[in-house]
Order: structure tokens, then sequence, then C-alpha cells
């Protein structure tokens, strides 16, 4: 009996996936839990098993295909089977070859939901289809929302047993939605303002880049940032990190701590501190981490990923060190697995290495914090009433002011600051 | 403008038109010597005699039957039902024969004849005499069905009724005979499906016709107290309705209150709920609300017929559902 392969899930954000190469070809023989293809999802490209064994009938799309997920992708049955029904079938209920037939949507959910791990990061459904996982809107809701390119799923309904109707449609319009939660869906097409007519060419978007503009669109309009600055001297800190440096070198140990692991560190003892900084925001209640998991912004082509170091606090700068450079080298060749990309529960973005003072950070939801660090310079500062060579670090720290108020963050922030002048207690 | 009551003004109109088309005439049970049931026939013996204006016996098949077949060979019949609970009786006339005329004869015979009387609930007048039977006229294809509220559509639609080619129920409220509203003397009619906006308004649009929309109009009194701001819509003719008054208000505020004094099944107000699922449906941010009699034979007791009825706190609750502030 032949089986119809979908495409599966790969990452907990994940809404389509491009075939980037199969590893099977047709006629070759598959076993159960062998790499069939290796699929670029919006995060990373992953390798996609088979759940079955035989031979591999047919493969359905080609390389560069994007393919929504439960779209079927392969066949797989017995050798000379004959699979001109199944082929029949799929065609009459797929328009185009892209979308799924209910049937084989239904297959590829029923088939696969153990296989995806429950994401740490997802987002609390709201409550209008919370119970029934039905979405209930009034006709008119429905049709505003699409007119004006909402995603119903991001918002709240205020009718009976969670109906989303007009006046929630206008709320969330004026850009003041009833319950905003951690991180509302919001369609690509809201805000597509027509390009001048010039010599220029349409570069088609990345899984990354869509779920880049997706995410930033909607954390942007739910999420409520406000910013706080502060210098922060750094002379003591580039003397310790000189000295560890060093320290490693002579005793011909291969590592090197940047400032930014120094950073990341400081961040993770000070958040183990101030636990009302490790927070997310989740509608009706704030979820407080007793584990303490920093991000890393990268950039990498496409886009950009925040690789995370689990249990930040309990590592030493050395362990913190290598951990993100192994996981950066592997960002930047898009193989990082789900987990090691999410889960996070503050971030770290340095721009320092660009020569940048100082910029602000968006926040990654559910997160409720965000550091943005610049370079570390030589500046003017007046000490003891004097004009001085001072070296300085402006750090701007982003919070969700639905979890964090500003007397938190700017303690947060003070203890960040006191780690870094005092390096020592970076180390014990 | 002067102000007369709505019989005087369905009185005006019957006179009016038989002034102007000696075709025009008029029967039923006391219409001439007693002049009328409720006296909607006042004076009208002593000015055109007892060839127009024909006292019948109490045998609503048999007069229903003669006025419809003097229609189909050319004369404009008014026939007078004392009221509609009665005319039931002729039901086989009105239905059978009048309504399909046009259809069965291929087109050679029409039926201008024109049903009217008092219809609606009448005030402890038990159960075989307070009911609101218009859903089974506007049920028939061939049938045209009127109902006014006012004095000024009372006059303006039995008239263009009286000129209709075409069999028109004319049912009138038993309870607004008396009142009073302002009617020009100039002659004017009402064209046949056309709807009128009693009362703007831009939260919910409530659907009436007859008496409710009076009980209608203070509702929306009584809402605007509390911010919510109603449209009165009054249907007046059931069969045809307008369609494009109920677009352009439901379009507006997004929400729909059927009020009607008869029973719930089968009804009038269902059809056009009906109908505004279907047409309006992306217009709808709340389903369509239905006010109506309760679903059992009218109570013969004051306390209890006015439990039965529709009434303001029934239509206040339906629109504050629609609107969900309930």
């Amino acid at each position: 009996m032949a089986e119809v392969v979908t495409m599966l899930a790969l990452s907990p954000t994940m809404d389509e996936g491009t075939l980037a190469e199969w590893t099977i070809n047709e006629g070759d023989a598959v076993e159960e839990g062998e790499i069939l293809a290796e699929v670029e999802t919006d995060k990373a490209t992953m390798e996609m098993e088979s759940f079955f064994e035989g031979t591999l009938l047919k493969q359905l799309v080609s390389p560069g295909d994007a393919v929504p997920v439960g779209a079927p992708i392969a066949i797989i049955g017995e050798a000379d089977e004959d699979i001109s029904d199944v082929l029949a079938e799929l065609e009459g209920g797929e328009a185009g070859g892209e979308a799924p037939t209910e049937k084989v949507a239904e297959e590829a959910a029923a088939a696969e939901p153990a296989k995806t791990a429950a994401p740490a990061e997802e987002a609390p459904r709201p409550a209008a289809q919370a119970e029934t996982g039905r979405l209930k809107a009034s006709p008119l809701a429905r049709r505003m929302a699409e007119d004006e390119g909402l995603d119903l799923t991001s918002i709240q309904g205020s009718g009976p047993a969670g109906r989303i109707i007009k006046r929630d449609i206008e709320e969330a319009l004026e850009g003041r939605g009833a319950a905003a939660e951690a991180a509302p869906e919001v369609a690509l097409k809201a805000a597509p303002t027509p390009a001048p007519e010039l010599p220029a060419e349409d570069i088609p978007l990345s899984q990354m880049r869509k779920t880049i503009a997706k995410r930033l669109v909607s954390v942007w309009q739910s999420t409520p940032h406000f910013t706080l600055t502060m210098d922060i001297d750094m002379a003591k800190a580039m003397a310790k990190r000189k000295e560890i440096n060093e320290g490693l070198k002579a005793a011909e140990i291969e590592a090197k701590i940047s400032v930014n692991d120094m950073i990341v560190k400081a961040c993770a003892v000070a958040l183990k501190e101030f636990p009302a900084m490790n927070v997310a925001f989740q509608g009706d209640h704030l979820k407080q981490f007793n584990e303490v998991h920093v991000g890393v912004a990268v950039a990498i082509e496409d886009g950009l990923i925040t690789p995370t170091v689990r249990n930040t606090d309990q590592k030493g700068l050395r362990q913190i060190s290598s951990e993100i450079r192994e996981l950066a080298g592997r960002a930047q060749d898009k193989r990082l697995k789900p987990e090691e990309y999410s889960g996070g529960t503050f971030t770290v973005s340095n721009l320092g290495m660009f020569g940048i003072d100082h910029f602000m950070a968006v926040i990654n939801p559910p997160q409720a914090g965000i550091l943005a660090c610049g370079a570390v310079k030589k500046v003017p500062v007046v000490e003891d009433g004097e004009l001085t060579v001072g070296t300085r670090m402006k750090v701007t720290l982003s919070c969700d002011h639905r979890a964090v108020d500003g007397a938190v963050g700017a303690q947060f922030l003070q203890r960040v600051q006191r780690l870094l002048e005092n390096p020592l207690l970076l180390m014990v | 403008m002067r102000t007369i009551a709505y019989r005087e003004a369905l009185n005006e109109a019957m006179v009016e038109e038989m002034e102007r088309d000696e075709d025009v005439f008029l029967l039923g049970e006391e219409v001439a010597e007693y002049n009328g049931a409720y006296k909607v026939s006042q004076g009208m013996l002593d000015k055109f005699g007892p060839k127009r204006v024909i006292d019948t016996p109490i045998a609503e098949l048999g007069f229903a039957g003669l006025g419809i077949g003097a229609a189909m060979v050319g004369l404009k019949p008014i026939v007078e039902m004392m009221t509609f609970n009665f005319a039931v009786l002729a039901l086989d006339q009105v239905i059978n024969t009048a309504a399909k005329m046009r259809y069965m004869s291929g087109g050679q015979l029409s039926c201008p004849v024109v049903v009217r009387g008092a219809g609606g609930a009448g005030g402890a007048l038990g159960a075989q005499h307070s009911q609101s039977l218009e859903a089974q006229y506007a049920h028939v294809p061939g049938l045209k069905v009127m109902m006014p509220s006012t004095p000024y559509d009372a006059k303006g639609m039995l008239k263009t009724a009286i000129r209709d080619p075409d069999p028109v129920i004319f049912i009138e409220g038993e309870i607004l005979y008396g009142l009073q509203g302002e009617v020009p003397e100039e002659e004017y009619t009402i064209p046949m499906g056309k709807g009128d906006i009693k009362r703007e308004g831009a939260d919910c649009t409530l659907i009436a016709w007859s008496r409710m929309v009076h009980v209608c109009k203070q509702a929306a009194d009584k809402l605007a107290d509390e911010g919510i701001d109603v449209e009165v819509v009054d249907l007046r003719s059931l069969r045809p309705f307008d369609k494009d008054l109920l677009r352009e208000s439901i379009k507006k505020t997004n929400r729909a209150v059927i009020v009607e004094e008869g029973w719930p099944w089968v009804s009038v107000g269902g059809a056009v709920a009906d109908w505004i699922a279907r047409d309006l449906f992306d217009w709808l941010d709340a389903p369509v609300g239905r006010v109506h009699q309760r679903d059992v034979p009218m109570p013969y007791a004051f306390n209890l017929e006015d439990a039965s009825l529709p009434g303001t706190e029934q239509v206040i609750e339906a629109v504050k559902k629609a609107a969900y502030v309930a």
C-alpha cells in the first residue's frame, strides 16, 4: 500500500518549507528513519526522516519548491506498485500542486502529532479559539479583517464566548487591541506601500525573511516598548579580558573570551538576581522563569537568529564563549536545531563590532527584555571634576512594558553595570 | 399640516379613488348602512349610493368570491373583511383564485381586487379575534401584501393598492384606527414595495410593520437614553419587500432585529431574517435578532395578552443583545 509523505512542521513557527535537496532518488529503497530530504524551514535547514519503509516511487516536488506543511511531497510503496490511483487522488484535490487535499492534511496531522515537540515559545491562544480550536468571529469582523490584512488569531474577541466582533477589529486597527498576547501573528500583506516604478529586482522572500517580517510587525504593534540607556565603564572589563586571554594563550588553551561573552554572562547573573526581569507576558498572566537562558542575536545570510545558551548563569565564561562560537558557526550554515534557537528568556544584541555606539533593539517575543550593546570606545569623561579619557560602552535595554516597569529594568541594568565594572564578580 | 385619524385616512383614500374611477366599489359586512364596523367607510353610502357601497351577508367566502369575479371582468372592487381573523373563511377564493388567475390564464386575466380590513391583536378579544395572519398571505405567490403603520402611509398605500392591477391584501392595524397623524390635503401615493425609515440611527436596525413600528419607536427612544442609536425601518409592504432599504440600513448598522406581532415559526420575520443572513452575511456583526408573539394562541385575559405580545422591554433586550451590551 503506497504511502503519501507530507511536509512536516520541522520548527515551531514553520508553516511552509522549501525542499532543499532530495537525499533519496526515485526508485531507491528507503528505510524507516532514513533521511529523505533536506528542508529549509523558516529558521534552518533540517533533515527530514521517512516514517515509511519501501521504495521512493515518486518525488512530487522539486528542489527549490516551497511547500505548505501537510502538503504531499513524495510517495513511498512497493517497488513495482501501481500508484496511478494515488496520483489521481492527489491531483483531484490539489490546485496547482501546492495546497494539500484535506484528506492528506488530516493524515499528516494524524501521522505526526507527537513528532513536533511542544514549542516553548508558542504564544497562548486567544480566548476566541482557546477551547474548541475554532475561531469565532462575526461575518463582518471576518470581512473587515480580510480587507485590512489582519490575522484574526491575533485578536481577542469581546463578543459572546469570545466572538470577535466589529469593535474588536476597530480597536485592533487603532492599535489598541483588547489584550495583546505574546506573539500575535500579523499577515505580511498588512502594510505594503507601493514601491516607486524604478529599475529594480524583485527578490523572493526566504522562509526566514517571511518569519522575521511577520514576527517583528506583530511584536512592534502589540508590545509597548520602553528603553533605558546607560554608560558602562568597561576599563576593568577590558583589562580583565586581556589578562584572561593572555593566560589562556600562555596555557595553550584554544579559547578567547570576547566582550560579548562577558556581557552575556553579566546579564545571566543579573537575571538570576532579578527574576522580575526574567519573565514573559502571557496575556492573562506573567510567566516567571526559574532558569536563565540567554539568547545571542546572530546576523546570518537572509536574516537573524538567536542561538541560546542554556542555564547561562551556571556556566563559566569559557564555556559560554565556546558555546556561542559553536552555535553561531552552525547558525551561519543554517544547521541549528529548533531547541538551539528557541526557549530563551532574554536576548543580547551587540553591534559594537560594526562601530555602532548606541541602538535600540526590538524585543524577541515572548521575552520581556533585550539588551542592545554598542562599541567599547575611548571617550572624554569627567572624573572627580577633571576631564579625562575613559573607556565606555553604551547599552540600551528594551523592555516589554506590559511585563516590566521602568524601575525593575533600571535596577537590572544597574546590576549589569556593576558586574561589568567589577569583572571579578563574573568569575565567582 | 392637518391631523386626521388612521381610519379617516383610509376613508379618504377610498373616497378619492371612487371619485377618480367609477369601476372602484366597496363591499363587505356592515360597510354601508352601519358605516363600517370600525367606521372606515363612514359616509360612503350617502356619497356613492347602494350600487357602489354594498352590504353583504356574513359569508366571507361568498362575497370575497363575488369581488374576485367582478375584478376578473374589469371592475376594481375593495372587499372589506371585518377582521382578517374572519378572512380565513375566504382563503380558498383568495389563494386559489385571486392569486393564481394571472398566472393560470397565461396573462389573459388579471384580478385587481383589494382585500382590506383589520388585523393584529385587539385588546382582550380572545384567541380567535387577535391574530396576525399576514404570513399566510405573504406566503402566496401572486398576492401583494401591504400593512401601513401611520395615517399618512395608510392613505398613500391604499390608493396604490386600489390602482394596482393585481390582488392586494391590505391589512390595517386594529388598534391603529384611532391613531392621529399628519396627512396632506393634496393627492399623493406611496409606491408598492417601498419601505420607510421611521427613525434614523447607526447602531442597530429594527425592522417592523404596522403596530410594531410604534413599539420599536418607543424602544428606540429609551435606548437612545442609554446611548444606543437605533434605526427603525417600517417595511410597509411585506410582499414585495424593500430589499434596497434594508441593505442600506444594515450595511450602516451591521445589526438587525425583526419585531413582529405574529408567531415566530414560518413567519414574515423568519423569511426576512433568512434573506438578511444570505444577502447581507458579510455585513453582520451579530446574529439577526427576532422579537415576536409567544408561540401560543392569544390569551383572553388582558395581563396575559400583554405578556404574550412583544413590548418595548423585549425589543430593548433584543437590541442590546445584538449590540453586545446586554
